[in-house]
């Protein structure tokens, strides 16, 4: 009798107090490229920062149980969304972070929103995730390639490169790229001297750039991605191009792609990110920590993949549980997130999620005092100015 | 029937009209275990295997049987692909159609293709199928209705029949387990034909096959025509599986692929390339994990392969048993 006494009143007294958080179960998924070309980028870098995130957020404390599984996309999106199914339907995943790739992310996208789980994209560049195909349950963190080419082509221009000649990819990801940047470029009063295609993937960039350079343009806008960027920077700075004056604006390029270039040959590059480790303390601190695990400094998805399970993890724990990934979606666009890495930031009823930008330009030897001090700020893009508006479409905060 | 008499020296098929019983056994089994496999596997991933299955398949049809190496067989598997993917998901046509218009599709460039490659032999041969993947691979980056490196996505899982509805995975897998393996037996149903003496014959030697009266160009271009549907199948199924179309199937790592599958397998031999679109499917998928060790694994394992046992897998378990397999 004593004994039933204790559990109804243990009961009751359960009852009474809200969810606890120790019922609260998370299981985190970071799918991403880990042998590729993203695999510096995002990689093993991302489910470092994902389990940071897990600790820093003190989910032990609070009494959530979070488990953090990765895997490699291989950047084929068959391969990405065979896992994301299986770690939805089978081990019970909550939330897919990364996901760089467009192609994958878009596929994951899906399946997310099928399943009623979450997607935290960082490493994917994509617009189409937020407009075309923009699903309740996708979180699009990090930065997109509208809101780099805004970055690059209007600051630049600003800055007064004001004659653009523009060095595209000849696929589908290098026209957007072009096009986008070309009508920021007008928009600021600037002027579209002349663009070259080349083909994709391509080594050989020297007529390409002898056209450019002959072109008397001021800037030179490398509207590519990976190797063709790093490859077209390369034989510039043996061309001598930027020592001749002219600037050249990546518009899609990370950290750790200016660090394999170095200095000597990237130097007077501009290009947008959104976060760069020797920002400020927060970052400085949070970068050493980063490296101490990693060896290397964090890139911007690595940030934002800490940042976004952050968030997230905020969210679960307001709304209770991690089952219903629209549910802790919605609550994360509630929310007025003061981010430590990204600064001010918030979710958009489409899932872009709006924080500041920067355009960097890199450093000349003379002046980098390390392998990783690549960077000197040279402006900051507010969030509303960097990325795209919303379409109305696509604000599930309406429906 | 003098020319079946004469094969029979090469390749020792059983002379009984029908399956030999030991390839009837093997077939049930196999069929009995995929059909209780989605309760014990993850189906979607069984759904990969099966497609790659009937696609080294219908590749070993033109290596092992018609003794064509070609290297763009990519260029059906994901040209079949994405019109499977446009029709079920601009055109909205139900499944089956879309795979029929998508192996439609894979037949008419393997014709084509076909027809041009086949005037040349050995490495050259190899190095136009290549080159003409190589375009479609280019066509597909830059075509409107393809959507570039994004791929077609979220194509709709549809109705099978315009009846059936396919979104459980289970249903979806027994309509793919209906295909390939349909597939499969038709591609078997092929090789143990007339026509398949007549292509081995070919294959074992050339010019006393022309000797015979028999027109080779015209054989070679049937067989290279049906590998090439029977590809697009495959690559239309996984379209209607992932619900996507992308670069990676026209890639031309996915025609070494498939080579690699035949050859572990064991070229010329009906169950080889079953067992090695497993092996190298289970492989990536279960090594994912593991990062770049994929890559490498799969290099070390094809590197024994090639040393180890040259016949495939099933080719030295066929040796052993001194039975075809």
């Amino acid at each position: 009798m004593r004994k039933f006494a204790i559990s109804a009143a243990a009961l009751a007294a359960m009852m009474g107090t809200p969810v606890l958080a120790q019922d609260i179960n998370v299981k985190l998924g970071v799918l991403n490229d880990r042998s590729g070309v993203y695999a510096d980028l995002s990689g093993e870098g991302s489910a470092v920062a994902t389990r940071m995130a897990v600790e820093d957020f003190g989910a032990a404390e609070k009494g959530m149980n979070v488990e953090v599984i990765s895997a490699d996309h291989q950047n084929k999106p068959d391969v990405g969304s065979n896992i994301a199914r299986e770690w939805y339907d089978v081990d019970g995943v909550n939330a897919i972070i990364d996901v760089p790739t467009s192609s994958v992310a878009l596929a994951v996208a899906d399946i997310t929103a099928e399943k009623n789980g979450v997607l935290l994209d960082s490493g994917a560049g994509s617009t189409v995730l937020t407009r075309e195909q923009c699903q309740p349950t996708t979180v699009h963190w990090t930065y997109d390639t509208a809101a780099l080419a805004n970055g690059t082509g209007g600051a630049v221009t600003n800055a007064g490169g004001e004659k653009w000649f523009f060095l595209t990819a000849d696929y589908a990801f290098g026209h957007s790229l072009e096009e986008n940047t070309m009508e920021v470029v007008k928009q600021n009063g600037g002027e579209v001297v002349g663009s070259v295609r080349h083909p994709f993937p391509s080594q050989d960039f020297s007529s390409f750039l002898l056209q450019a350079q002959g072109s008397g343009a001021d800037v030179i806008g490398l509207a590519n991605a990976g190797g063709d960027t790093v490859n077209a920077i390369k034989q510039a700075s043996e061309f001598g191009i930027t020592q001749a004056g002219q600037k050249l604006a990546a518009l899609l390029m990370f950290v750790t792609d200016v660090h394999s270039l170095g200095a000597e040959t990237a130097q007077g590059l501009n290009l947008t990110e959104a976060f760069y480790w020797d920002q400020n303390d927060t970052t400085r601190e949070w970068s050493a920590r980063f490296e101490e695990q990693m060896g290397s400094k964090p890139t911007m998805v690595h940030a934002g993949a800490y940042s976004a399970t952050m968030a997230y993890l905020e969210a679960v724990e307001a709304v209770g549980s991690a089952e219903d990934g629209r549910a802790v979606v919605a609550k994360m666009k509630e929310m007025d997130i003061d981010d430590p890495l990204f600064g001010k930031t918030k979710v958009r009823g489409d899932g872009r999620v709006i924080h500041d930008m920067y355009l960097f330009e890199v450093k000349a030897p003379g002046e980098s005092e390390g392998e990783w001090d690549l960077y000197n700020q040279v402006s900051t893009i507010s969030g509303d100015d960097a990325f795209l508006p919303m379409l109305d479409e696509c604000d599930f905060t309406k429906k | 029937m003098a020319m079946a008499e004469k094969t029979t020296a090469t390749v020792p098929v059983s002379q009984t009209a029908g399956m030999p019983r030991l390839h009837k056994i093997i077939f049930a089994v196999l069929l009995a275990v995929l059909l209780v496999l989605p309760f014990f596997v993850y189906p979607v991933f069984a759904m990969k295997v099966m497609c790659f299955a009937l696609f080294a398949a219908a590749f070993n049809l033109l290596l092992g049987f018609g003794g064509l190496l070609s290297f763009g067989h990519a260029a059906y598997f994901g040209g079949a692909s994405y019109v499977a993917a446009h029709a079920a998901k601009v055109w909205g046509l139900t499944p089956e159609l879309s795979v029929l218009c998508g192996a439609a599709a894979a037949g008419v460039l393997g014709f084509a293709i076909g027809s041009l490659a086949i005037r040349r032999q050995g490495i050259y041969f190899a190095m136009v199928t290549l080159a003409f993947a190589q375009m479609v691979y280019f066509v597909a980056l830059q075509a409107e209705f393809t959507g570039g490196e994004d791929g077609i996505q979220s194509v709709p899982r549809g109705d099978l029949f315009g009846v059936i509805s396919l979104q459980n995975n289970i249903a979806l897998y027994f309509f793919v387990l209906a295909v390939t393996f349909g597939g499969i037996l038709f591609l078997y149903r092929i090789v143990h034909s007339p026509f398949g003496q007549v292509l081995k014959a070919i294959r074992e030697n050339e010019p006393r096959a022309v000797s015979l009266g028999y027109d080779v160009n015209r054989y070679k271009i049937i067989v290279f025509t049906l590998s090439a549907t029977m590809a697009g199948v495959a690559g239309a199924t996984k379209s209607q599986v992932f619900q996507l179309a992308s670069l990676t199937d026209v890639h031309w790592s996915m025609s070494g692929e498939v080579v690699l599958m035949t050859l572990l397998g064991g070229m010329g031999t009906i169950f080889g390339p079953l067992l090695g679109a497993g092996i190298i499917v289970t492989m990536q998928n279960y090594l994912a994990t593991f990062g770049a060790w994929v890559t490498i694994i799969q290099g070390v394992i094809f590197v024994i392969g090639v040393l180890a046992f040259r016949e495939g897998i099933i080719g030295v378990l066929s040796r052993w048993l001194k039975k075809p397999l």
